[in-house]
C-alpha cells in the first residue's frame, strides 16, 4: 500500500496555489485545501490505487469548492473587499508587475469553468485528458473553454480594465 | 508517400499557447501561422498571457506549507476525534448487541441476511435486468427532459443527483425512473453506446457509512456497486471489468462533492 504522505504531500503546494486562484482569500483557500486533504485521507482506500493521484486531489478540491460556491451564492455574498488581496509581487520589473496584476484581476472575471481550466492546464500543467476528468467534461469541452477562456482574458488585457463588449457575429 | 496533413484546429492553437506542440505537427502549424498572421500574433499574446499568469502565481506554490495542512497533522486530528468517541460507541454496541441478541432469540426479528451494500448490489442487477430489454418504454423520462429528470430524481431521493456524463467512454444518457428499494427510493439512470448496449446507474437512498468498489459478475453482467455518504450506487452492464470500472469511477467522480453541497443546506 503507498504512503498517503508520499502521495499527497508532493501536491499541497500546487492545490494551494489553485485554490488561492479560485478564491482569493488565504484563509478560506486554506481551509479549502484542509477539508480537500481530510476528505482524501478518509478515501484513500476507495481511490483507484493505479490512479492519478493529483487529479484525484485537484477533482475534490475543485468539487468541494463548486459546492461552497452554490451555497454561499444562496446565502449571499460574505466576501470582504480587503480579502481580496494579491499575492506577494514577485521581484520583476515595475511596468511588468502592473500587467500581472491586472492578468490576476483578469481572470477572476471570467467564468469560474474557464477560470478552472486555464489554471488547471496553464499554471498547475495539467494534460487536456487530465482536466478532462477533473471537470467531468469531454476534451473537446476543455479545448473550446480553454480557448474562449483565453480569447476573454486578452481582450480584457488589450482593452485595459473596461467592461467586455460581446461581440455580436 | 505522404498522407494529407490534418488540417489546423483549436487544439494546435491551445497547445502551440501551452508550449506542447508534438513534434509531428510544429511544421504544419508554423506554415499554417505564417498564413495566417493575426490568429499567430493572438496565439503569441495567448502565450505572453500564460507565462505571466504563471510567474504570478508561482510565489504561492512556493511558500512553506502551513502546518495545519500536513497528512501527519490531519491524520492525528482524526485519531484524536475517533479515540475520543469509541468508549461510548463500544458501549452502545455492546448493548444493542445484548439487545438484539435477545429479540433475535425470542424470534422478534429476523437475523440480518446480508450487508447492505450487497443489497445494492442485488437491486441494481434487479432494475438492470428489468429494464435493460425494455424497448417500448426503457425510460420513465427521457434524456431530452435531463433537468426535469434530474430535479425529479433528486427531490424524490433527497440528495442532489446528476446524470453523469459517460460519453468518454461511449456512453449517452437515455433518460432514467424512479424505483422502490425498500422501504425508500432509488432511481436508475439508463445509457447506451452506438453498438446499442446499454448500462445502469441505480442510486439508493437510505444508506449508511462508505464502503470500497465491490464487484459482482452474474453470466456476461457485471456490477461495481459501493455506498458513499448515506446513498447506495451499482453500475451494471453486459461491459468486462475493466471498462465498466473507468465508467464506475466516472460516476464516482461526478457524484462525489454533490452530496456535500446537500450537507451544507
Amino acid at each position: 500500500v503507498p504512503d498517503i504522505e508520499a502521495c499527497v504531500e508532493p501536491h499541497i503546494p500546487a492545490l494551494r496555489r489553485f485554490a488561492w486562484a479560485l478564491i482569493r482569500n488565504r484563509e478560506e483557500a486554506d481551509d479549502l485545501v484542509q477539508d480537500c486533504l481530510e476528505r482524501a485521507i478518509s478515501r484513500w482506500q476507495l481511490r483507484r490505487s493505479d490512479g492519478d493521484v493529483k487529479a484525484w486531489l485537484f477533482t475534490i478540491l475543485r468539487n468541494l469548492h463548486i459546492s461552497r460556491w452554490r451555497r454561499d451564492r444562496r446565502r449571499g455574498p460574505v466576501l470582504s473587499l480587503d480579502e481580496m488581496g494579491d499575492p506577494p509581487a514577485s521581484s520583476s520589473q515595475p511596468d511588468q508587475t502592473l500587467a500581472a496584476k491586472d492578468v490576476l484581476a483578469s481572470l477572476n472575471e471570467l467564468p469560474e469553468d474557464q477560470k478552472s481550466v486555464i489554471l488547471l492546464i496553464g499554471v498547475e500543467d495539467m494534460s487536456y485528458q487530465q482536466a478532462a476528468d477533473i471537470l467531468g467534461v469531454p476534451v473537446g469541452t476543455v479545448m473550446s473553454r480553454l480557448s474562449r477562456g483565453r480569447e476573454r482574458l486578452r481582450l480584457r488585457l488589450e482593452s485595459g480594465r473596461g467592461p467586455l463588449l460581446r461581440r455580436v457575429k | 508517400m505522404t498522407a494529407p496533413e490534418r488540417p489546423i484546429g483549436e487544439d494546435d492553437v491551445q497547445a502551440f499557447v501551452d508550449g506542447r506542440v508534438p513534434p509531428e505537427r510544429e511544421a504544419a502549424l508554423a506554415a499554417w501561422f505564417d498564413a495566417n498572421p493575426q490568429i499567430a500574433a493572438r496565439a503569441a499574446l495567448e502565450r505572453q498571457h500564460r507565462d505571466l499568469l504563471r510567474e504570478r502565481l508561482a510565489p504561492l506554490a512556493a511558500e512553506p506549507v502551513p502546518a495545519r495542512l500536513r497528512v501527519a497533522t490531519i491524520r492525528t486530528a482524526r485519531r484524536r476525534a475517533r479515540a475520543r468517541w469509541m468508549p461510548a460507541a463500544a458501549a452502545v454496541l455492546i448493548f444493542a448487541a445484548g439487545l438484539a441478541g435477545g429479540w433475535i432469540m425470542r424470534g422478534e426479528i429476523p437475523p440480518p441476511r446480508e450487508a447492505p451494500v450487497a443489497r445494492v448490489a442485488d437491486e441494481g442487477f434487479a432494475a438492470y435486468r428489468t429494464y435493460v430489454s425494455e424497448v417500448a418504454h426503457p425510460v420513465e423520462v427521457d434524456a431530452k427532459q435531463e433537468a426535469h429528470l434530474v430535479q425529479w430524481l433528486s427531490r424524490r431521493l433527497g440528495r442532489p443527483l446528476k446524470a453523469p456524463d459517460l460519453s468518454g467512454y461511449g456512453y449517452r444518457l437515455m433518460g432514467g425512473r424512479l424505483l422502490p428499494a425498500g422501504q425508500g427510493v432509488g432511481a436508475q439512470f439508463m445509457y447506451d453506446d452506438q453498438a446499442g448496449r446499454r448500462l445502469t446507474l441505480y442510486v439508493r437512498a437510505g444508506e449508511s457509512g462508505e464502503t470500497a468498489f465491490r464487484f459482482r459478475q452474474e453470466g456476461a453482467v457485471s456490477t461495481f456497486y459501493w455506498i458513499d455518504q448515506g446513498f447506495g450506487f451499482a453500475v451494471t452492464a453486459a461491459a468486462d471489468r475493466s471498462e465498466l470500472l473507468a465508467a464506475s469511477e466516472a460516476v464516482y467522480r461526478q457524484m462525489e462533492g454533490l452530496a456535500t453541497d446537500a450537507a451544507g443546506h
